[in-house]
């Protein structure tokens, strides 16, 4: 019977997925935009639930994804034609994501073998859909560096290596600082546990960001009562120019 | 202060907006323009998206256009007679340009299109405005007089129509075309088009110049109005929150700028207000001409 036992226990050790499972906190799962929003910042927190010792070897690492909602891009290029620079190549992106964090607690190579993170889709390039590039265009996987690139470049796109901090292969956190320039919707967070690049847990959650208040309202008239939106528009602007000729003109006097 | 603009979904500083108002707003009221050539570059260069700008652009003119055609019905300097005319152009023209500008979007040419007329109207005009005014210093340091107006082959047209305002009896048709083309700028530019109305009305239709800036200004509020419509409800980009931020600066500036403007004298006026057209074209040219640091751009959607 304790044979028996021990070599149940033994087996339910050595089968990753079920021994070690996620428990995560969130600073907060929704992000408001309101009129004075400045970019946020987002605290995911955590910690390793086990039923068994920890595992002596190989250590543990995390890796926390953040993926905006996903649409469709299209990437220019422009070439010097007749003088002047001009659109002239497009690639269209079938999905990007409009924002996409990559945090990890030790350098993605390390982390994460190639092939889990085919499987997974975690670094940057691998988030990114293109079908393909019509034929008449070279270089096309230059116009995806270049997405990667200048969405890097605005903080939209973030590998943050090293970034997570793991106490005693339990407890996790890191923050992501999400830029001003958002974009509303759900934003998909992933956490993953890797032992030797192998993804041994993963959990899902959702952070949903999102206009409220004047923001939310006027986005939402602007597009679905646009007639009304333009004409409140110009009583507000007719408004205003009104009212500073009669203010000046009280001024005057 | 930083301000999250709701349309235009970026984050940017309110005081900057505030300032950026208000030095449009002094220049527009010193030379009488609306300023929307000045402010819609302004705008590309604070990082507000082209085709926002443009049409928020649009609508901040209604506001300042207001504002100061109220003070020309109080001299009854508006001819609205020949306004008509000009509007019954101008919506046309507002119109085509709304066409034009929603299919080159679609091409992925908006920009280069925003910022080729911006450098070809502005070099124009600019440059113009620059060598007769200049003329008319040096004509006034002779002391000559300045030439009599010619009969222009303008004279010889149909449709002729009385306007007693200006005192012209002249056919609608010149008048009608120059709606319609400074209608078509409107929409593309995201201008009034005060600067090429304005010259057309002197030297074209030869209004007498008392009554040329409340009546552009009349049909101008007209026009941008329709095309802030027609941006609203077919590209969704007027910002309210950025043109509010824009027009209280802007018209603190107006009534500044209109106290400057009567001290000094037209003739330098002039040259100060081509040499700033001539500025803004440049600046926008060297964009078009340079290799820019990234030439790789995205935009939204598929094509």
């Amino acid at each position: 019977m304790h044979k028996f036992l021990a070599a149940c226990l033994f087996w339910l050790a050595s089968l990753p997925a079920a021994a070690e499972e996620i428990v995560l906190g969130l600073s907060s799962d929704t992000v408001s935009i309101n009129t004075n929003f400045d970019g946020s910042e987002i605290l995911i927190f955590g910690a390793v639930k086990r039923d068994a010792p920890i595992p002596a070897d190989p250590p543990l690492e995390v890796i926390v994804t953040v993926a905006g909602p996903s649409e469709e891009k299209t990437v220019w290029r422009k070439e010097k034609r007749y003088g002047i620079w001009i659109n002239t190549d497009a690639v269209e992106i079938d999905s990007a994501p409009s924002f996409y964090a990559v945090s990890t607690s030790a350098p993605l190579s390390v982390a994460l073998s190639a092939t889990e993170d085919l499987r997974h889709r975690i670094s940057i390039p691998l988030a990114i859909r293109s079908v393909g590039a019509p034929d008449s265009v070279e270089n096309a996987s230059t116009f995806t560096e270049a997405l990667i690139r200048i969405k890097t470049k605005a903080n939209q796109y973030q590998l943050n290596e090293g970034t997570v901090s793991l106490d005693e292969e339990t407890l996790f956190r890191t923050s992501v600082a999400l830029p001003a320039a958002l974009t509303e919707g759900e934003y998909l967070t992933r956490i993953l546990l890797t032992r030797a690049g192998a993804v041994v847990a993963e959990y899902e959650t959702s952070i949903y960001v999102r206009k409220v208040g004047l923001e939310r309202w006027l986005f939402v008239l602007s597009r679905e009562q646009s007639l009304l939106y333009g004409l409140m528009s110009l009583a507000i602007a007719i408004a205003a120019g009104w009212g500073a000729s009669a203010v000046f003109n009280l001024l005057r006097r | 202060m930083q301000i999250y603009l709701p349309i235009a979904e970026v984050s940017v500083n309110a005081f900057l907006l505030f300032g950026l108002g208000g030095i449009v707003g002094i220049l527009s009221g010193m030379f009488g323009v609306g300023g929307g050539f000045l402010m819609t570059p302004l705008l590309f260069f604070i990082g507000i998206p082209p085709s926002v700008a443009v049409a928020t652009g649009a609508t901040q003119i209604v506001a300042s256009s207001f504002s100061g055609v109220l003070a020309h019905f109080k001299r009854k300097t508006v001819d609205l007679r020949m306004g008509g005319v000009l509007l019954a152009g101008g919506l046309v023209g507002a119109t085509l340009g709304v066409m034009i500008f929603n299919y080159l979007e679609s091409l992925g040419q908006v920009d280069l299109l925003v910022k080729l007329f911006y450098v070809i109207f502005l070099g124009i005009i600019g440059g113009l405005m620059f060598v007769e005014s200049l003329n008319a210093i040096r004509n006034l340091k002779k002391g000559k007089k300045p030439p009599r107006k010619k009969h222009s082959p303008i004279h010889g047209l149909p449709l002729k129509m009385r306007f007693r305002v200006s005192g012209l009896y002249i056919s609608v048709i010149p008048p009608v075309i120059i709606g319609l083309f400074v209608g078509i700028l409107t929409a593309i530019m995201g201008v009034g088009g005060g600067f090429i109305m304005v010259p057309a009305m002197i030297y074209l239709l030869g209004m007498p110049t008392k009554v040329v800036v409340g009546t552009s200004l009349f049909q101008i509020i007209f026009v941008t109005g329709f095309t802030t419509m027609l941006h609203a409800t077919t590209n969704f980009t007027v910002d309210i929150v950025l043109a509010l931020l824009l027009l209280i600066g802007g018209v603190i500036g107006a009534q500044v700028g209109a106290r400057i403007g009567v001290k000094m004298k037209a003739e330098q006026l002039r040259v100060l207000l081509a040499l700033l057209v001539l500025i803004v074209c440049g600046k926008l040219a060297l964009e078009l001409l340079l290799q820019p640091s990234e030439v790789y751009s995205i935009a939204t959607g598929g094509h």
